[in-house]
């Protein structure tokens, strides 16, 4: 069994902050191994860059295990690349034929400023936590924690929203650079949760107002997010935001 | 053994059961109007760091966290599988605070303090209340009560979890917490900065200089005091199951400015993890121990035998942990069966590609319980084998190897959480304190959040309120100059350097030459070679390595050339203190020292101590220093699996 290797064309886009236009510039990727991560053949193909006294590709990257959310770029025009609920990191050579080209951009959205090349300015999501993605309790004094049953199934509702990972793919594969599924997410977890009730129209309120003041667009119901998403956070939970914010407008 | 004076632990006097509750008593309390006057600095966002910065913030004290992400949510204890533990006995099954507290000594094979480890225990259960508090999501039965689960070191179920992704949850609750702090502008945050400098003024620690990432630029922040949660230092090995950006640079510039490092050779490898698969690969994945439970781990009895496993009939495989730990069998601890995995690959009876792996074979399990049962159990590890293999577990036996995990060595602490320096507080996997020489499963996410929600809040009230400070301004200060400059050089040296080979070539060549010699199994004169093998690596990265770009813009290969450049010196550090360690124990196994049954072989006679070392210059031998440690409450015995 030795292992299989292919050889690819890159068009990755390269732009510092300072510039104004960025461009997609052509590479060469030789006997990549197919049992590489994506990000594995982009750190060979920036050895090679260094090697050859060039600038490699700057791109943001961490645990390499799908859950930190660090990752991400857009693929062949696919957030985190073609595979279902896969991170880009995740994401692995076998899934690419030899000769193939591959166009490789970072995440667009007014709400992400660029930074360099592939990677952008997120910023914007954790403004939006601090809003209001929280419970307002102090450390100390918390009740046995088996003093509030909760029953199972809403637990585990509340969980799936809970496995967001801020990686920002919602807003890139959105027509309209909407962050309704991460915010969706956060409102849905702690709105579920008895703990979470007492402050869930504020919560919601103060949410929704700082999402539309970072710049990201509105929710058309085009549902890529939910394709794209790497966590597989399921719309329903706009559903949910939704209700928990006409809710709060209205009482 | 002579009793070293800069090493006191502070370890309150009275019994065991009662130190905490009457230290805290005893400590010195910040009046709440004063706290606004103080400013405490948090390196790292984990859940140390986190949870941390927001209790500080809620206590009334301004707080400034840093990190290296570009979002404090994406620290590495984010990554964390399998649980927290808790002595909340909601089981029923026998346990206690006491039990808790014996098992991660034992576990740590006796090289942990007693005081620290109790009072972790104590905590562990205000953890578990106040996360439920904060709406971490975890498992629940049918009555809708808390789920528990079993661990490998006990023999309760004492584990809390949230599917495999109990470290991200409970990283999520703290940095929610600690947004929380941000919107009421007692936290001010500072992401994609990297920690270059520790700034002492007058002995104690009151600044940092850091590198912001995007820039370039070296900014330079003043406090009353610093707290270090910047994690562990696995990376040393290249390869291993931490993020990329894991790093050991804060903790060692701490170190050459006077903090004193312990244990560093003290570095946890985890049996079940997926293999290497070539010289690009860039980290490995863990897969959580429980399989162990259900797999059987075997290898082919004739070395070099390329047949599919399937082909191997069942008289020609070698079940070797069954066959030599016949009452553990598949389960005994993780530092024991990694030794086991790779002492067969030795043998030339590794299989795969690589050579490097060991089978872990469910098919006997399918045929007894069922592939939903199964499936049911572990369906999400087996997803995640086989997106990274493209094999199907189901069908045929998995590849694991081990992989460098966790350092239980760190820089050294006090009862407070204080390193030697004055005012420098240290947390969760960057301090040395709870786990000894082997940390147990489910115990690094308890230590630290123990440490950031309910230890630091209180001892560094302490050190603030007894402590008289000086006016410092880091515009104006000779110290911060000095550091700004100092690294300003280093980053130009770098730059200049102009050589021929890549940073990662020599991350690579320091990985293979550490898991070689100070891996798994460690023994004298591999050490003394590999010290040098370092040396001269070292020497030659200092004339022979490229990194390109500028030290003013944002530039992943200069970081990443910072990192490696203390690696270097680290791993020296590392083999010194594995080279003084003339016994075993848990994780550091000599094989001139051990049991008949090759159990490693403790010495508490002469090595019932934390060695922690002193920086006394570059390229200097470091200054041995020994911290004893007294068992009054637990004795000590020999492990063993047979």
């Amino acid at each position: 069994m030795i292992s299989k290797t292919i050889n690819l064309t890159l068009k990755v886009w390269r732009q510092n902050r300072e510039e104004k236009k960025g461009r997609l510039e052509n590479y060469h990727a030789k006997d990549i191994s197919v049992d590489m991560s994506f990000l594995e053949m982009i750190d060979v193909v920036n050895e090679d860059l260094t090697k050859n006294r060039k600038e490699p590709i700057a791109f943001d990257h961490d645990c390499r295990e799908g859950i930190c959310g660090m990752c991400g770029a857009v693929i062949n025009g696919r957030v985190h690349g073609h595979e279902k609920e896969t991170t880009l990191c995740q994401l692995h050579m076998r899934h690419f034929s030899d000769g193939d080209t591959i166009v490789i951009e970072p995440w667009r959205s007014r709400a992400f400023p660029l930074i360099k090349d592939l990677v952008v300015d997120r910023s914007a999501l954790d403004r939006i936590i601090a809003a209001g993605g929280y419970i307002s309790v102090n450390t100390g004094g918390a009740p046995d924690a088996n003093g509030l049953p909760i029953a199972r199934e809403v637990a585990e509702t509340a969980f799936n929203a809970a496995a967001c990972i801020g990686c920002g793919a919602c807003v890139a594969a959105c027509p309209n650079a909407s962050a309704m599924l991460f915010v969706s997410a956060k409102v849905s977890h702690l709105a579920l949760l008895p703990q979470g009730r007492p402050e869930a129209a504020k919560r919601v309120q103060a949410m929704v107002r700082l999402m539309d003041e970072c710049g990201f667009g509105n929710c058309s119901n085009e549902t890529e997010c939910e394709a794209e998403c790497p966590k597989g956070i399921s719309i329903l939970n706009i559903a949910w935001l939704n209700r928990e914010f006409l809710k709060a407008e209205f009482s | 053994m002579k009793a070293d004076t800069k090493l006191d632990a502070k370890i309150p006097a009275g019994p065991l059961e009662e130190k905490w509750d009457r230290y805290r008593f005893d400590l010195k309390l910040v009046n709440p109007a004063n706290k606004k006057k103080f400013e405490i600095i948090v390196v790292g966002t984990g859940l140390a760091g986190a949870s941390a910065a927001a209790t500080l913030a809620e206590l009334g004290y301004h707080v400034k966290n840093f990190c290296i992400q570009d979002s404090p949510r994406r620290a590495h204890s984010i990554a964390a599988q399998g649980g927290i533990n808790a002595a909340k006995n909601y089981a029923n099954d026998g346990d206690s605070v006491w039990r808790l507290f014996y098992d991660t000594i034992k576990g740590g094979d006796f090289r942990a303090r007693e005081a620290n480890v109790y009072r972790l225990a104590q905590i562990s259960n205000h953890i578990i209340d106040h996360c439920v508090a904060q709406g971490i999501p975890f498992a629940r039965d049918y009555g809708g009560f808390l789920d528990n689960r079993s661990f490998g070191g006990a023999q309760v179920s004492r584990t809390f979890y949230a599917k495999g992704q109990t470290g991200q949850q409970l990283l999520i609750g703290a940095y929610s917490a600690l947004m929380r702090q941000v919107s009421n502008g007692m936290v001010k945050l500072f992401p994609r900065r990297e920690m270059m400098d520790l700034v002492i003024v007058d002995g104690k620690a009151r600044g940092i200089v850091v590198r912001n990432l995007i820039t370039g630029e070296m900014e330079t922040y003043d406090a009353h005091a610093v707290v270090l949660a910047t994690g562990g230092y696995g990376n040393v090995f290249n390869l291993s199951t931490n993020a990329m950006a894991s790093n050991v640079t804060a903790a060692f510039r701490a170190y050459k400015k006077g903090a004193y490092f312990a244990n560093p050779c003290f570095t946890q490898i985890h049996p079940t993890c997926i293999p290497v698969h070539g010289t690009f690969q860039s980290k490995l994945t863990l897969m959580s121990e429980s399989l162990r439970n259900d797999g059987r781990v075997w290898v082919p009895k004739k070395p070099g035998d390329k047949r599919l496993p399937g082909d191997i009939p069942e008289s020609e495989r070698d079940y070797f942990l069954e066959n030599k730990y016949p009452s553990f069998g598949n389960l005994v601890p993780r530092d024991v069966a990694s030794r086991n995995a790779k002492e067969q690959c030795d043998k030339g009876k590794g299989v795969g590609e690589t050579g490097l792996a060991v089978y872990l074979d469910f098919e006997d399990a399918i045929k007894q319980v069922g592939e939903n049962v199964i499936a049911g159990k572990y369906g999400n590890l087996f997803e995640m084998y086989k997106k990274i293999t493209g094999e199907n577990p189901y069908r045929a036996p998995m590849m694991i190897f081990p992989a460098v995990h966790y350092t239980m060595g760190g820089l050294w602490v006090d009862y407070n959480l204080m390193s030697t320096i004055p005012g420098l507080f240290v947390l969760g996997e960057a301090n040395f304190s709870d786990h000894g020489a082997n940390r147990l499963g489910a115990s690094a996410l308890m230590q630290g959040l123990a440490d950031g929600y309910f230890v630091i809040p209180y001892t560094i009230g302490g050190y603030l309120a007894q402590t008289s400070f000086s006016n410092v301004n880091p515009s104006i200060s000779s110290e911060f100059k000095q550091s700004v400059k100092q690294i300003h050089e280093k980053v130009e040296k770098l730059l200049s350097v102009n050589g021929k080979r890549t940073v990662s070539e020599f991350h690579r060549e320091l990985g293979l030459i550490l898991w070689e010699h100070c891996g798994m199994s460690r023994n004298e004169e591999g050490l003394s070679k590999s010290l040098s093998m370092v040396n001269n690596l070292r020497h030659e990265y200092w004339e022979n390595v490229y990194v390109p770009g500028t030290g003013k813009d944002f530039n992943q290969s200069l970081e990443n050339a910072g990192r490696v450049a203390d690696f270097l010196e680290f791993g020296e550090l590392m083999i010194n203190d594995a080279l003084a360690r003339k016994e075993s124990c848990g994780c550091h196994f000599n094989t001139a020292f051990q049991t008949e049954e090759n159990e490693a072989k403790r010495d508490d006679e002469n090595f019932c101590h934390v060695a922690a070392w002193e920086y006394t210059g570059d390229a200097q031998k470091p200054n041995s220093h020994k911290e004893s440690l007294s068992f009054e409450n637990v004795e000590l015995s020999q492990r063993s699996y047979k």
